[in-house]
């Protein structure tokens, strides 16, 4: 498959079997997490007098690890094996690229340790710590590891790395993929500067909550979208073997997501006290964005007409359609639940909890088993250890995922509606306790599901074969 | 079209930029006038709640704020207070806004505005995006210190249903057996109180809310 170069292969393997691990450790680490502070909604936590794993704290690494962790290094191997293949070209750095792997998985386990030992920073997705007193910026008065600003060197050389091939790509036409990952790597730098600096050492009080909404939004929408359909651009139509179906419908898509998503952040903090134009501001371009969204979903759906069969056949093509649904249901949502009227009842409760999981497991979560169900047996050659295993995997993580969707949304009605009407304080969290009970069983369902996955990949890699399909060959 | 990533490169700062001017630079410039203050000046006016502290854990609190009820160890305890709140993760658990919808004034008190959070105690802010407890930013009074010191230690103690954390790591000694009553709060606990009862501390006069319309110690 891999194309020999005079120097060296265009694609590392080894780089992307190792992002790929990397993920997955990650992703376990924080499955549990989760899977803890949900033990705290049901008076049921296990370790309630160890400091370290203070439930706040716990509640920490498991977004921070999904995001930094998971995403991260399951995006990057993605990008690994695809934009050399896209471009011709290799990354740029070769050794190097594996020095940036590893020191980016220090960085999260600095940010791991940092947490936990009470170190997080007062900004939402973005509690890496700063590694400065809060507010200050002043050399000799560190306090941890300045994570942030490692992060935001490591995704500078990152995006060099990956942004090189593109540019130096000799064909004159783009792949539409070539231009979310492009895009991709100007906004993320940008984004995580603004969103981890500016409101850390320049911006008090509302306004930087102006801009901390801007992050939580921006670091969704322009690093992990972009690169997500980017992945997926380049993914389905290879699986179906056949091109989109149509170039200027995914035209539209890009574009018009490039204007619109940066313009929703104030839309996390609603009748607060930023500014009101800027709260209409970004209920308008969160409604826009549903639009966008449409073209693209559209498109990946008419490119499948015809080729229904690899739903049924295919795991990689149906983890990534259906994750394409959850993203429509994700952002139907998002232009109801942004208008101000909505906005009354669910904002603060468990509604947003399911909405958040839903987009960023229910979608780019599932893009990224997807990628690895497809690209683990080329990586490690040898054909899956048990293909069944994989099913279960998907259906206890596509079931459980569905569940804790609307076990959390019918919860954060019930929430809101209660908090109206005034209700004690308590009375919601009586309200709540079946749909927490619900809430970690459909998690356990998930995590039951992951690891059973990372089992069937460590005995695809030894070059294990079930005994079921050595006698059956042809069942995968 | 041969150029097509500087495109992608031009494109993507300016929209970026646009978004940046409206959602950030906007509300800025809006609200710059609002004088912000420093925690020294935040420190002057100090609560009450601050100096019964010192009254209730005299040995601990001597230990820890050295310098007496003075706005140095206000500001000691606030800051660390606040340092607390972010280690812990309470942001992700209480709110610290009012908002003029939902009859959250009648719940929590008067509706936030922009000017209360202009200072070093909300920088960066702790607005909060979810609430599993109730909104923290008119905390002030609403119970009393010593409510507190029981609740930090074990909430179900206090609200039975409460799936709030205990937090046995802001005291110096556990109750015994013999005084079951008895808590004594370390140098963290005397500051994550202090923060709370900051909370809403400088408006003019106390709200009348839902607690105190619910027979008094009804929670
Ligand atoms: C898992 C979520 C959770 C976390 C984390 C949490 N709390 Fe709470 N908190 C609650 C709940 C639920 C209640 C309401 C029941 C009760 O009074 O215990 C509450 C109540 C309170 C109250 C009483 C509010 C009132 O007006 O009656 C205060 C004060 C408080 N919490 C402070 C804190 C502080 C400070 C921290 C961090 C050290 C914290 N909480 C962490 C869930 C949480």
């Amino acid at each position: 498959m891999s194309s020999q170069t005079a120097t060296r292969p265009l694609v590392d393997e080894g780089l992307v079997k190792a992002m790929i691990i990397a993920s997955m450790a990650w992703f376990l680490i924080s499955l549990m997490g989760g899977f803890f502070f949900s033990l705290q909604f049901l008076q049921a936590y296990p370790f309630p007098k160890t400091e370290l794993l203070s439930p706040g704290r716990v509640r920490l690494i498991h977004t921070n690890l999904i995001a930094y962790g998971f995403l991260v290094n399951g995006l990057l191997a993605g990008l690994t094996w695809a934009i050399p293949r896209l471009t011709g070209r290799p990354l740029l750095f070769n050794r190097f690229s594996w020095l940036l792997f590893w020191v980016w998985q220090a960085i999260v386990l600095l940010t791991f340790t940092g947490l936990l030992a009470g170190h997080a920073q007062a900004l939402e997705w973005g509690e890496t710590p700063t590694g400065f007193r809060p507010g200050a910026f002043n050399l000799t008065d560190m306090t941890w590891a300045p994570v942030d600003i490692l992060v935001v060197i490591g995704f500078l050389l990152v995006s060099i790395n990956y942004y090189t091939p593109i540019i130096l790509s000799k064909s004159k036409a783009m792949y539409v993929s070539l231009w979310y990952f492009s895009a991709g790597f100007v906004w993320t730098a940008l984004t995580y500067v603004m969103g981890n600096f500016f409101p850390e050492y320049f911006l008090p009080g509302a306004s930087g909550a102006a801009v901390t909404g801007l992050f939580i939004h921006d670091l969704v929408g322009l690093f992990v979208t972009p690169m997500g359909w980017g992945l997926m651009y380049y993914f389905v139509p290879l699986i179906l073997k056949k091109p989109i179906w149509s170039h200027g419908l995914s035209l539209i898509g890009f574009w018009a997501l490039a204007f619109f998503y940066p313009l929703n952040g104030v839309h996390h903090f609603l009748w607060s006290p930023i500014p009101m134009y800027a709260q209409y501001g970004a209920v308008i371009s969160t409604i826009a964005v549903e639009v966008v969204v449409t073209t693209v979903v559209v498109n990946f759906f008419a490119t499948i007409v015809g080729s229904g069969q690899f739903l049924r056949d295919n795991l990689p093509i149906r983890w990534f359609y259906t994750a394409m649904i959850f993203y429509f249901t994700t952002c139907l949502q998002c232009a109801v639940q942004v208008t101000l009227t909505v906005q009354k009842i669910i904002h603060f409760t468990d509604w947003v909890v399911g909405h958040s999981h839903l987009i960023m497991f229910g979608v780019f979560g599932f893009w990224i088993l997807g990628v690895m169900v497809h690209l683990w047996p080329k990586l490690t050659g040898n054909e899956w250890y048990n293909p069944r295993l994989n099913h279960w995997h998907f259906w206890l993580t596509a079931v459980g995922m569905f569940i804790m969707f609307w076990d959390l949304i019918i919860a954060g009605l019930i929430q809101g509606y209660e908090w109206q009407a005034l209700a004690p304080w308590e009375q919601s969290l009586i309200s709540s306790t079946p749909f927490w009970l619900v809430r970690t069983i459909s998690g356990t369902m998930i995590i039951v599901g992951q690891f059973i996955f990372a089992y069937n990949m460590w005995m695809t890699a030894r070059g294990a074969r079930s005994r079921l399909y050595v006698t059956a060959p042809q069942a995968a | 079209m041969e150029r097509f990533s500087t495109v992608f490169l031009i494109a993507g700062v300016a929209f970026f930029g646009v978004s940046v001017f409206v959602m950030a630079w906007m509300p800025f410039v809006h609200m710059r006038d609002i004088p912000y203050q420093p925690l020294e000046q935040v420190s002057q006016e100090m609560i009450p709640e601050f100096a019964q502290l010192a009254e209730m854990f005299p040995d601990a609190f001597k230990r820890y704020y050295p310098a007496g009820v003075t706005p140095v160890s206000y500001a000691k305890a606030l800051r660390l207070g606040r340092d607390i709140y972010v280690a812990e993760a309470c942001w992700h658990c209480h709110s610290q806004y009012v908002r003029p919808v939902s009859n959250e004034s009648i719940r929590f008190g008067p509706v936030s505005v922009a000017a209360e959070y202009a200072n070093a105690l909300e920088f960066p802010q702790l607005f909060g995006t979810r609430r599993v407890g109730p909104d923290l930013i008119r905390e002030h009074g609403k119970h009393t210190n010593d409510w507190h010191v029981a609740h930090f230690w074990n909430p179900p103690d206090i609200a039975p249903t409460s799936v709030m954390p205990r937090y046995p790591w802001f005291y110096e000694a556990a109750p015994t057996e013999a005084e079951p009553d008895r808590y004594v709060l370390n140098e963290r606990g005397i500051a994550i109180i202090t923060f709370v009862q900051w909370l809403g501390s400088w408006l003019e006069e106390y709200p009348a809310t839902l607690y105190n319309l619910n027979a008094a110690g009804a929670r």
